[in-house]
């Protein structure tokens, strides 16, 4: 009865995957046999599905073997089977266009801010920058997401780095050793997008703007961690803006990009200073720039006038106080041998959360669910539960998998909780390190070379011939 | 120009910095010359037919309005059965093409008459939304010919794509841009 409705036969088939035609020779057509069951399908049919989901049940239960209810007719009439339409996927000449406008926007931002001084080109070229990489190209690839890809393919040699996402993760790097965070200025999407909303920038105090200052280094960390491991893309899925450039995403994103737009309009740049893992690379580097951003296009002439121009806090002022050598050194001195201590509780820390950091992974997840029907205090399946029960692979597979994954997030938090240890110490180190300073400079890592400062300052005003500026700086020299 | 070399005044910290440099430069630009070297094949996201269980969860979790996955029908598995149980409602009043039969809540698959009794379901992919209503009917009473795929106009190609994180058959995966689909030719059960 069973094999006389359905056609249960065992079949060879060949699996042939991307192949657009239609497999040749599929199967042996029993048109007859099909008529039967159509016939009596409509006869009963209220009935029908019922009865065929039974033994459907049946057969599934017993049988692992090939089915295949309904064979493929041959039609009398001679009718040809349609073939899906397959749309091709986005010519690789995009992505050379993409590096291309990369270069370019990079190449523009220096020139703009460091040969034509000019704030009016760099809020022009980061409008166009948004425009392209973010509303047009939907904010994907980026260099902060390049991050992951190159950690991932670092991690894991199955993994094969896509060669855009290696070239934007190394091109800004490149340009941030010779001219300075000219990416950020302007080239990026999400600096733009905040760049563009802030309005009424207000000082944050520095015991706020010192610990979130660590954040970036160690989202960067986690992003690290969470992508050697394969687990997911933080970055990538925790993107604020992505939402907004795609017009459409979770609610939670959704609300987390206006949250973070909104504080934009009093904090400079929320997500760059205290979030942005990339920035945090861009800030090591950027100190040892070739050219970097001045205020003042010949000499500082200590006006104050600059002070309060930067709506990131990132221009040092001139040191003025005496502190006494022997008192900052003997602060030095604890913190450095506080800290290999602080790396190695930190490693220790972070070994001792392993399991809980491990818990993103879905494979991780997916036993952990298993054992818990296995040992009943779950009841029913999961979607999750039940797809790996359409595999029919045992729930050891699962576990061993993810014991598998749980090995490498135990060396992983480990190096991630005394990476947390290290950025901490250094930061506490840094802070009391004290360089002296005669003028009014950008911060080497701080400045997002937005070019706002050098409309503040009389030298740059005279020097475009302001008439206003000139007077004021004749006053002084008179005055001297 | 100083011709006297002491005149320039070179600290410890200027020396370190320049070999720091040197280093962030060789690396950087050795990290580009791999790249170009290794300039590795594209990859875009598809889902394996063979680990999809048509959760519903490509309509609801791709980052577009309406999602990048819809359905495609592989032909040559099709039964063309009258009664399809991808098309029609579990207890559908009639076999007809009425809307209260229709398992699809978009109306976009097409009934149309072969011959009899065989008649062909074509998928009109401006209506799907790839919610794989069809393709659970189809799989679980019929021939699984009806499986859901990234389109490859509609796609993004997000570097994380949302809706890979969501799937809990974990049957999304990196494929070469040249080999975009997975064609699905068998049923699961028969492999």
């Amino acid at each position: 009865m069973r094999d006389h409705l359905f056609g249960v036969r065992e079949r060879n088939f060949r699996f042939q995957s991307g192949s657009l035609a239609p497999p040749p020779g599929t199967s042996p057509r029993h048109s007859l046999l099909r008529r039967g069951i159509v016939e009596r399908n409509t006869r009963r049919r209220k009935h029908h599905l019922i009865l065929q989901q039974i033994i459907l049940g049946v057969i599934a239960a017993s049988a692992s073997f090939g089915v295949e209810r309904f064979p493929p007719p041959d039609f009398t009439t001679g009718h040809q089977l349609p073939t899906s339409y397959m749309p091709p996927v986005r010519p690789d000449l995009y992505n050379y266009i993409d590096i291309g406008a990369l270069i370019l926007a990079l190449g523009l931002a220096a020139y703009l801010i460091l040969a034509r001084r000019s704030r009016r080109g760099i809020a022009g070229l980061a409008i166009t920058s948004l425009i392209y990489f973010g509303f047009y190209r939907e904010g994907c690839i980026c260099p902060i997401g390049g991050i992951q890809n190159v950690a991932l393919a670092l991690g894991n040699h199955n993994y094969a780095l896509p060669m855009v996402a290696g070239v934007f993760f190394l091109l800004p790097l490149l340009f941030a050793l010779f001219f300075g965070r000219v990416f950020c200025s302007s080239v990026c999407p999400l600096g733009a997008a905040q760049d563009v909303v802030l309005r009424h920038p207000i000082k944050l105090p520095d015991w706020l703007i010192h610990p979130l200052s660590v954040l970036p280094w160690i989202y960067l960390g986690a992003a690290i961690l969470y992508a050697t491991t394969g687990t997911t893309f933080l970055i990538c899925r925790y993107d604020p803006f992505v939402a907004f450039f795609r017009l459409g995403g979770s609610a939670f994103m959704l609300e987390l990009g206006a949250v973070i737009l909104i504080l934009g309009i009093v904090i400079g740049r929320p997500y760059c200073r205290f979030a942005c893992p990339y920035g945090a690379i861009l800030r090591l580097l950027s100190p040892l720039a070739k050219w970097r951003v001045r205020i003042t296009p010949v000499q500082c002439i200590q006006c104050r006038l600059c002070e309060e121009s930067c709506p990131f806090g990132a221009i040092n002022s001139p040191t003025t106080e005496k502190i006494a050598r022997s008192e900052g050194r003997s602060r030095l001195t604890i913190l450095l041998i506080l800290l290999p201590l602080m790396v190695i509780t930190g490693g220790l820390l972070g070994r001792l959360g392993s399991v809980q950091l491990s818990r993103l992974d879905p494979g991780v997840r997916l036993a952990e669910r298993l054992w818990s029907e296995e040992r009943g205090t779950a009841k029913g399946s999961s979607k999750e539960s039940y797809a790996f029960s359409k595999l029919e692979l045992p729930n050891t597979a699962a576990y061993k998998r993810a014991l598998n994954i749980e090995h490498k997030y135990a060396v992983g938090s480990l190096m991630f909780g005394g990476w947390v240890g290290l950025v901490i110490g250094l930061k506490l180190i840094s802070l009391s390190i004290r360089r002296r300073r005669s003028d009014y400079e950008p911060d080497s890592g701080g400045c997002f070379a937005c070019g706002r400062c050098y409309s503040s300052c009389p030298v740059e005003r005279a020097r475009l011939g302001n008439p206003e500026a000139m007077r004021l700086l004749k006053e002084r020299e008179c005055s001297k | 120009m100083p011709d006297n070399p002491e005149d320039k005044k070179i600290s410890r910290r200027d020396i370190l910095k320049q070999g720091v440099w040197y280093a962030g430069l060789l690396a950087i630009s050795g990290g580009l010359g791999l790249i170009a070297a290794h300039a590795e094949q594209r990859t875009v996201w598809q889902i394996d037919p063979q680990k999809c269980i048509a959760c519903g969860r490509c309509g609801t979790e791709c980052v577009l309005g309406t999602s990048a996955v819809k359905c495609v029908h592989a032909f040559a598995m099709c039964g063309y059965c009258k009664l399809c149980t991808g098309f029609f409602e579990p207890e559908p009043n009639a076999l007809n093409t009425g809307a209260e039969n229709q398992l699809c809540p978009t109306g976009a698959i097409k009934r149309t008459f072969v011959e009899d009794p065989y008649y062909e379901y074509t998928i009109d992919e401006k209506l799907c939304i790839g919610c794989g209503m069809c393709v659970r009917g189809c799989g679980a009473f019929g021939n699984g010919s009806l499986f859901l795929q990234v389109r490859h106009d509609r796609c993004v190609n997000c570097n994380e794509c949302s809706i890979a994180t969501a799937c809990p058959a974990q049957a999304y995966v990196r494929v070469p841009a040249d080999k975009p689909y997975i064609i699905k030719t068998q049923d699961r059960k028969s492999q």
